[in-house]
């Protein structure tokens, strides 16, 4: 950098967003968006827009990737070509076939694999905007779009992460934090079963920095979980609600 | 009452709805359906209502799939016309088998028979599962009273966990719409459902029935319910003609 | 990959892991010996051969000359790229780079890249315009487990090795001169692979335990001893208890491994 930037942080530990450093951006979730999927679900996180959708348990294709034990997950991470300030290419990076790889690591942990030998599900994941912290936004989602799908499932993956920026150790951190700040560390949690099932930095921590910072991703992935468990009755409760309004009409 | 409860805790009341994860119960109980056993805490693995029976802590599951089992009645429809039998869509993981000569009940010479001429891509059968297992792919039959190929009707498809409630106690539920309907009704296990009747009317009728049951299932006094909006429905259509 | 081994042999690796042991008779925290040759490829700036139990690794840098990234124009580039030669395992197909081999080089380039080993800025020519490409290519020649540690260490001994040729510019055009200057480096990050088999800790994984392991976590400890990228990677998870302990052990390891590297 040239120029030298605003600061991200001011003096009473407010970000340029306006949040404390351990406050996550707003969320919203919606579970079964795309009707024929077998299993969906929307987040925006901040300004991350995304869709997952989920197909299966079908027959594997091509053929020779289906396993005779149990199930082949399948994840396809992918950015659409207007999501970011200079248009993408739509030709998978090298950057979307190793976050295609590490999403499918951790979902995995949460499905009974070996239930449902020589099948396969994939998990489609389309980024339609993005601002820092899409492969956790996008395993959010993707757990509740497997959970609607029907696939039965050990606990809800959930995703946060932290990092750090100008010496302070935040949570959630956007695109310019990403960007600026010197490190981040991406955490995907099974809440119920304390089971981290992604874990990635880059950046430098100490090893204290680090402790806090995966601390402080696993408190912002407990802060999401209950919004995600909502989000998943929702759908399903939505028709209790109506019958229920329904008989007070009568 | 309360002691028993101390020394083996369950962490829902009856027909809670849980998400998957969701710790259920711990000591002496047993994991039913859609509920799964780790360091010997019960969890939900399903969404869906809660219940115990007995020691059994079963989750009734909102969104499943079909898992074929051997002697289950299932309407599939052709998807391939092989060189000796056809490949069925069952809506399940697997794709059915059915064998030519288990519908032609003699054997089967591939100079002679024409199978698209028995059964051609998109017809519709309804059929048994034979054999399945996890190695295997299931294997349909056809040879018995009331299954075959489907020839009329309309079919719909619902969640399967949702048929035992449009069957309805010993039966109640679907006895009643077909009565009120004039309908026959076919329900295969794997969530597909054959209405035919005497007319479009008639089927659009049960169907819209058996609609509601899928999205109310979970509820109280659906019976009721759907014998109401099947009174209704048909006071509406004598108003019309009239 | 599970079918790299019999299910006989699986069982009898995590049995021994359970009670304390592994198989070829190393303690669960001992990393295997490793020997690191350097400029083994008379035509590469740089390269270096890594041994690590049998598992093998090349690594060739080139250098030259192109365009740096507008965001950052005062720097030079550095790329890496991984390549399973198919030679190297029956497992291993010929083909464009699957995601394993995409994984490897990007774990190998972020523990670089965040440690800051290379003095980017030195590589600049001409801001804006012309800086030095460092091209890192690792070869897997032999897979004996473990890949990501063993690339990792020889990525940096090559480019310890690599020599930039002299330049001048004449009239905005870069022209050789005689001689060569060492790839400015300014850091020594070494990565540390932990395995989890049955809910224990192993370093270093071995090629057979890597058919047994549920997870793995690799770390890159710079000169300091500060972490500069994770990936854990398989189907398996980790208790947050045992990313620290991992963390402990990659520490621990990188001091031993520095010590013997001299780095």
């Amino acid at each position: 950098m040239s120029e030298k930037h605003e600061k991200l942080i001011n003096k009473k530990g407010i970000r340029l967003d306006g949040r404390k450093a351990d406050e996550l951006r707003p969320l919203k979730l919606e579970v079964g968006v795309i009707p024929s999927a077998d299993g969906s679900a929307y987040i925006e996180h901040g300004k991350n827009k995304i869709l997952v959708g989920v197909f299966g348990p079908r027959e594997v294709h091509p053929k020779h990737l289906s396993r005779p034990d149990r199930m082949v997950l399948k994840c396809r991470y992918h950015m659409a070509p207007f999501s970011v300030q200079e248009r993408k290419s739509p030709a998978p990076s090298r950057r979307e076939i190793e976050l295609s790889k590490v999403i499918r690591e951790s979902l995995e942990p949460a499905l009974f694999l070996e239930l449902y030998p020589r099948t396969g599900v994939d998990v489609f994941v389309e980024v339609l905007q993005a601002d820092g912290g899409t492969r956790c936004a996008s395993i959010t989602a993707a757990a509740l779009a497997l959970a609607d799908s029907g696939l039965p499932m050990r606990d809800l993956v959930v995703a946060c992460a932290a990092g750090k920026v100008e010496d302070s150790i935040v949570l959630d951190l956007y695109d310019a934090e990403d960007k600026l700040g010197d490190a981040d560390v991406p955490v995907a949690y099974m809440p119920n079963l304390n089971a981290v099932t992604l874990l990635q930095m880059d950046g430098i921590l100490s090893p204290e920095e680090f402790e806090k910072a995966v601390n402080m991703a696993m408190d912002g992935c407990k802060q999401i979980y209950p919004l995600q468990k909502e989000a998943l009755k929702t759908k399903y409760l939505k028709v209790k609600e109506e019958t229920k309004d329904e008989e007070i009409e009568e | 009452m309360e002691e028993e409860k101390q020394t083996m805790p369950t962490y829902f009341e009856a027909k809670q709805l849980v998400t998957p994860g969701e710790l259920l119960a711990e000591g002496e109980y047993h994991a039913g359906e859609n509920t799964y056993v780790e360091t010997g805490k019960i969890f939900a693995s399903r969404i869906g209502l809660v219940d115990l029976d007995n020691k059994k802590v079963n989750v009734v599951a909102l969104r499943a799939f079909y898992m074929p089992k051997v002697g289950d009645v299932i309407i599939g429809s052709v998807k391939e016309v092989g060189f000796n039998g056809w490949t069925i869509d069952i809506k399940a993981p697997y794709d059915a088998l059915l064998r030519a000569s288990d519908v032609l009940s003699r054997p089967f010479k591939p100079q002679n028979d024409e199978l698209c001429q028995v059964l051609d891509q998109g017809d519709l059968i309804v059929a048994k599962i034979a054999s399945y297992d996890r190695a295997h792919d299931p294997q349909l039959t056809v040879g018995e009273p009331g299954l075959g190929k489907i020839t009329r009707g309309q079919l719909m498809q619902v969640t399967p966990t949702k048929i035992p409630r449009v069957i309805g106690r010993k039966g109640s539920m679907i006895s009643m719409i077909k009565q009120e309907t004039n309908c026959q009704i076919i329900l295969g296990v794997n969530g597909l459902i054959l209405v035919t009747g005497k007319d479009q009317e008639n089927e659009d009728l049960a169907m819209k029935a058996i609609r509601k049951i899928e999205e109310e299932s979970h509820t109280t006094g659906l019976t009721d319910r759907i014998t109401q909006l099947l009174k209704e429905e048909k006071a509406k259509r004598e108003e019309q003609k009239q | 990959m599970s079918s790299l081994i019999t299910k006989v042999r699986q069982k009898q690796i995590a049995q021994t892991i359970d009670a304390g042991n592994r198989l070829d008779g190393r303690a669960l925290t001992d990393y295997r010996e490793f020997t690191l040759e350097q400029g083994v490829i008379e035509k590469a700036e740089g390269s270096a051969r890594v041994r690590l139990g049998k598992s093998e690794v090349l690594v060739g840098v080139k250098v030259a000359t192109g365009e740096p990234f507008s965001d950052t124009p005062n720097a030079g580039v550095m790329t890496v790229n991984a390549e399973l030669v198919p030679l190297a395992s029956p497992s291993y197909e010929p083909g464009p780079p699957d995601e394993n081999s995409i994984e490897l080089a990007r774990i190998v380039d972020r523990g670089i890249r965040e440690s800051k080993a290379i003095d980017t800025e030195k590589l600049c020519i001409e801001s804006g315009k012309k800086v030095f490409v460092v091209f890192v290519d690792i070869y897997v020649l032999n897979y004996d487990g473990n890949l990501i540690d063993a690339a990792a260490l020889a990525a940096m001994g090559a480019l310890l090795n690599t020599k930039m040729p002299n330049y001048e510019v004449v009239d905005g055009e870069v022209k050789l001169k005689q001689g060569y200057t060492p790839l400015p480096m300014k850091s020594h990050p070494i990565t540390v692979t932990t395995g989890k088999i049955n809910d224990k800790l192993i370093v270093d994984p071995g090629f057979e335990e890597e058919q047994v392991m549920d997870a793995r976590i690799s770390m890159a400890i710079n000169d300091e001893g500060n972490i500069c990228a994770i990936q854990k990677g398989l189907a398996g998870y980790f208790t947050p208890q045992q990313i620290i302990e991992a963390s402990k052990l990659a520490q621990e390891k990188a001091v031993e491994m520095r010590k013997k590297l001299k780095w």
